[in-house]
């Protein structure tokens, strides 16, 4: 069987421990270990570099320079940031939930981390490649919004508790045309593994069979993930900073690390479903991976810095109103093309 | 000795030591995150810093975080009065440590044009202490950004700054 660079390389390091320790079992327990690590370093790693990507390109998009004095072009702010909030005061509220309230932090990066298990990165380069793939990332994009609503309620403080209720209703009505958009795409594959969806795009995009169900799953995945023009959760000129509005230091930055590993997702998400995955001529599927995540986070960066915030009735009415009816008809007309598709040939 | 002495001749090339406290000053001065306040017409010219022409930015300064919670540095930007005092203070108090304040523009100064005025505070340092003081009504962004980056040069060289016991 052909596999991928990222695959080969795993099962050459598997190999390697193996003739080291001489037992097959133990070879497998630390290759599961190591591929945890290293997709931990690869979210925290994506992280900094994308804050540091988000500041220059902000800076592109609003004619200015962004950060480029601390290191070479600036490469180590995000350092210098992440430094600075672990030395800052932990400030508890009086009044909060101590328990629940410290756990959110920790608690929103299980879920963040999660989706990757089933996301494939390269040919057979897959943690689990699940039967209901899609539908476990859905259950488990959806878990987010509990430590949300948790957070700003043990915090015990009217922006958070405000943030933390927008929090549910934008999440609760993104999911839904999220969910019918990708419904078309497993109709059109007819499988809800991860694997299958990206090796029926061998001949072409599902971005050019499910143009309108690309769109809506851009769109709302943009509310999902809380980025402008649907940053109402943190809306900083009405609620402070929505649920996050307690959290100081360290805390905080488990949060920021949470959405920008939300971001990834998405992106992730994107690609797989839509652009072929790690698919594309001469070049190993790991960088075509890569550069199609990178544009992704592009585009989802280029629409935050371009457009202005809505108001929440707003989005709750473009999710309701538009969103889901045209996601409902699209599911009714792949129905249609895919029964005059079978009719023909 | 220097602690920089204690790397071995072979190794000076490939390897930097350093303290955690020099660590932690390197990533405070270079990360002040301001907290998004403006109390009159020098919040303008604090907006103007971050915006295209003078790219506060540059530095690393322009996260301007909304709530107290995640700022490090108060910039306070015009008149404060006795009625904003009480909530000024609130803010301040809210910040976690290690927090700075930079006094912007005349009025927060010493009053300014108001100095003698019933309802105006004659100087922010009656009310929260400062570490940065810029003159000028407003100050232009220029004068904000040096200021910022002398308060860089403060949280670097903390042995500098003698404080007064009053």
């Amino acid at each position: 069987m052909h596999t991928g660079l990222l695959a080969s390389l795993a099962a050459f390091i598997t190999g390697l421990i193996e003739s080291l320790l001489g037992h097959g079992f133990a070879a497998q327990l630390i290759m599961v270990l190591l591929e945890i690590i290293a997709i931990f370093a690869v979210i925290s790693l994506a992280v900094i570099i994308q804050v540091y990507m988000e500041r220059r390109i902000c800076g592109f998009i609003q004619d200015r320079l962004g950060p480029n004095r601390v290191g070479p072009f600036g490469l180590l702010q995000t350092v210098a940031d992440m430094i600075k909030l672990m030395s800052k005061e932990d400030i508890v509220p009086e009044k909060a939930n101590r328990l629940l309230w410290g756990m959110t932090p920790m608690l929103l990066f299980i879920p963040a981390a999660l989706v990757y298990a089933v996301f494939p990165f390269d040919e057979g380069a897959i943690f689990a490649d699940i039967g209901i793939g899609v539908f476990f990332v859905m259950a488990i994009m959806s878990q987010g919004v509990l430590m949300f609503l948790i957070g700003g309620y043990a915090s015990e403080d009217k922006y958070s508790f405000m943030g933390a209720m927008r929090a549910v209703a934008q999440m609760l009505s993104s999911e839904i045309p999220i969910a019918f958009s990708i419904l078309a795409v497993v109709m059109v594959t007819g499988s809800l593994r991860m694997s299958d969806i990206v090796s029926a795009q061998t001949n072409v995009w599902f971005v050019c069979v499910q143009p309108l169900a690309f769109i809506i799953f851009i769109i709302a995945m943009l509310m999902e993930t809380n980025r402008t023009p649907f940053d109402l959760v943190e809306g900083e000129a009405e609620i402070i900073a929505g649920p996050f509005t307690e959290y100081s230091g360290m805390r905080w930055a488990l949060f920021f690390l949470a959405e920008y590993a939300n971001l990834l997702a998405a992106a992730i998400l994107t690609v797989t479903l839509f652009l072929g995955g790690w698919q594309g001529p001469f070049l190993p599927g790991i960088i075509w991976f890569i550069i199609k995540v990178l544009i992704v986070i592009f585009i989802f960066m280029w629409i935050r810095w371009t457009f202005p915030r809505t108001r929440i009735d707003q989005m709750m009415a473009l999710s309701w109103k538009v969103l889901l009816p045209l996601a409902l008809f699209n599911i009714m007309a792949t129905g249609i093309g895919i029964y005059i598709y079978k009719w023909i040939y | 000795m220097e602690i920089v002495d204690l790397v071995p001749e072979v190794l000076k090339n490939n390897v930097m030591i350093t303290t955690i406290d020099g660590l932690f000053k390197w990533a405070r001065s270079n990360s002040l995150w301001p907290l998004t306040s403006g109390l009159s017409c020098c919040a303008i010219e604090m907006m103007c810093a971050a915006a295209a022409r003078f790219d506060l930015a540059r530095f690393g300064y322009e996260v301007f975080r909304p709530s107290p919670r995640q700022a490090d540095l108060f910039i306070v930007a015009g008149t404060l009065t006795w009625k904003m005092a009480p909530p000024l203070k609130r803010l301040y108090e809210q910040m976690p440590e290690p927090k700075y304040v930079i006094a912007m523009g005349s009025c927060a100064n010493a009053g300014g044009p108001f100095a003698d005025a019933y309802s105006v505070v004659p100087g922010i340092d009656k009310i929260i202490p400062v570490d940065v003081f810029i003159p000028g009504c407003p100050p232009r962004p220029e004068a904000l950004i040096y200021g910022m980056l002398q308060l860089k040069e403060k949280i670097r060289h903390p042995e500098i700054v003698q404080r007064t016991a009053k």
